[in-house]
């Protein structure tokens, strides 16, 4: 029978033949990330470590990322708790604060590969699509009964093909491709089901990351990418060993719930409107509002091309009167090389407020909180009402690339306007 | 029993705000927040055995837990809503909490309608209108119905332990 791609990456995991959309798998994840919520999970089932033990201490990937440095007595006890704990039982794999935003961690330390399954507690753990990895969200109850048996369920998800063609056209974007589909499909277009992209050749890793990561905006439990040359020469940059997924690729004749064309080249810059991922319009068109405050950065576009592409659109500008940037690289490692390569510098010259690798402001729990009335644009991937800490500010989503100029002009810009506006 | 009506695309935010993630996670530090961002009145004026009655996609965005456990703790009956997002309905499995998909009473209800449910069976009475909504398949009711996923799986390694 053939297979979609999920369908043969879960059927490898589980053991079995072939398996079909709609069926139900019990397997064994590869890893179970955690993040700052770990003291959490671990609370639920402190008496039944002790009767049951930890199933593998190998599992669980933690990474302190949401609220880094803690930012009161509460996270800060969690923190120690979550230190005590990686300590008890000797964990291979914990990163302390100032490592980075775990699904960064997560790919450059090679933990995800084609062809693995992750579960993770943290709603964006479907990045690792991008590297042909099932990654897909659960819940902090399943964290734990998973730290205790290591044993998971899964429905074989249906899977919408996207088919890719042609290229982007700078100054537009990956996030601007991925804001634009969500906008075609909407906020629960993929509820419950696989994208799995084709067509993908002309995108970078770093690209592939911040559509993958973006999957579950349109509700979807997986975003995968087909493991390809790019694929290999990442993975093969970052030293890490893994089973030829060949044989993972899709078959021929696989059954897609549906198809979904999309020219590369028509992508244009785009915003997302307050308070819905999918309220999606033009930059150009986007309302002409002052904005207070720009962030760059998250697990959605915190990467080196993010924060290149800022450095050079606010070279010979400044953020604007008023106005501030928040600029949080995605991890340590990232931060190293901004660090060593000027790009940094080159943000801090324009006005930017730089933040420690982390989570930071996008989820409103540290630094960066919006008073009521504020308005911030931001390269994240989430903008409910009330997400950045405040119930009355908005907040508008975009490009690396848009945020930096709107950054230079204090209102909404498309890259393309900003050097006119200057003259 | 009381029907609280709320909309399409309850995200996680409006039912449990963000800033409150990393402060509160036992169902006493939840309640006083639940649904905050939403409807203000809720954790004031919700008794257990009131019904929670969306639109489309209830429970979009992030993967945490809280708004799920706070339910529960709530005593909430069930959420009957025309669709879930998927982390959510997930967790509500978990939590031993009832999640109805039945986009059809949802559009049936009128204020003032008592709404009888019954999750064996597979159907909701709105008014004097009776639905059926699809059941769960039997490897994951039985997750529910033993109270959520941690006691089943307390169950299964002591099932595991005793034959070995």
């Amino acid at each position: 029978m053939a297979m979609t791609y999920a369908e043969k990456v879960l059927a490898r995991k589980a053991g079995r033949p072939e398996v079909r959309a709609g069926e139900i798998l019990f397997l064994r994840p590869d890893h179970l990330l955690m993040h700052d919520n770990a003291s959490a999970i671990v609370g639920k089932i402190r008496t039944d470590l002790d009767e049951f033990g930890l199933v593998d201490r190998g599992l669980p990937v933690i990474v302190l990322d949401h609220v880094v440095p803690a930012a009161d007595e509460k996270t800060a006890r969690s923190h120690r708790e979550i230190r005590a704990f990686a300590g008890r039982f000797d964990l291979p794999h914990f990163f302390d604060v100032g490592e980075g935003i775990c699904h960064q961690v997560l790919v450059e330390y090679g933990f995800a590969r084609p062809g693995g399954v992750i579960v993770g507690s943290d709603s964006h753990t479907c990045s690792y699509g991008a590297l042909g990895c099932f990654g897909t969200g659960i819940d902090r109850t399943e964290a734990a009964a998973l730290l205790l048996r290591g044993i998971t369920w899964l429905k074989v998800p249906e899977t919408i093909r996207v088919d890719l063609t042609g290229s982007l056209r700078p100054p537009a974007s990956a996030k601007d491709l991925m804001l634009t589909l969500i906008g075609r499909l909407g906020a629960e277009g993929a509820n419950y089901r696989a994208l799995e992209f084709h067509g993908a050749t002309g995108l970078s890793m770093d690209e592939r990351f911040t559509v993958a990561n973006m999957g579950v905006e349109m509700g979807a439990k997986a975003a995968l990418f087909l493991p390809d040359e790019v694929t290999h020469a990442f993975l093969r940059g970052l030293g890490v060993e893994y089973l030829d997924p060949a044989d993972l690729l899709p078959d021929a004749g696989a059954r897609y719930e549906a198809v979904v064309p999309c020219d590369l080249a028509a992508v244009e810059p785009v915003v997302a409107l307050p308070h819905a991922v999918d309220r999606v319009v033009p930059a150009r068109g986007a309302p002409d509002v002052p904005i207070d405050q720009f962030l760059l950065g998250t697990c959605t576009n915190g990467r080196l091309p993010d924060l290149r592409i800022a450095a050079e659109i606010l070279d010979g500008h400044r953020v604007a009167t008023g106005a501030r940037l928040l600029v949080l690289p995605a991890s340590r490692r990232v931060q190293q090389t901004a660090l060593a390569d000027g790009t940094l510098a080159r943000l801090a010259a324009a006005g930017a407020i730089l933040l420690p690798p982390g989570c930071g402001p996008c989820l409103g729990a540290h630094m960066g909180v919006l008073a009521p009335g504020e308005r911030c644009l931001s390269t994240a991937n989430r903008n409910f009402k009330g997400r950045m800490g405040c119930i009355d500010s908005e907040i508008y989503l975009a490009s690396p690339a848009t945020v930096a100029a709107s950054a230079a002009r204090g209102r909404i810009t498309d890259p393309r306007d900003l050097e006119e506006a200057r003259r | 029993m009381r029907v609280f009506r709320y909309g399409d695309d309850v995200n996680t935010d409006l039912l449990f705000p963000g800033k409150y993630t990393y402060k509160a996670s036992t169902p006493e530090e939840i309640l006083p927040h639940l649904l905050e961002d939403l409807d203000p009145d809720f954790a004031r004026t919700v008794r257990p055995g009131d019904l929670l009655l969306a639109g489309r996609n209830f429970g979009c965005g992030s993967s945490r837990e809280q708004p799920v456990v706070g339910l529960r703790a709530a005593g909430i009956a069930a959420v009957v809503a025309k669709s879930f997002a998927r982390i959510f309905y997930r967790a509500a499995i978990n939590q031993g909490l009832v999640l109805v998909e039945c986009p059809e009473a949802v559009d049936a209800f009128r204020e003032g309608d008592a709404v009888l449910l019954d999750p064996s069976a597979g159907t909701i009475v709105v008014g004097d209108r009776e639905f059926r909504f699809p059941k769960l398949p039997p490897e994951i009711l039985a997750i529910r119905d033993a109270g959520g996923l941690l006691p089943w799986t307390r169950h299964a390694l002591r099932r595991a332990g005793g034959q070995a």
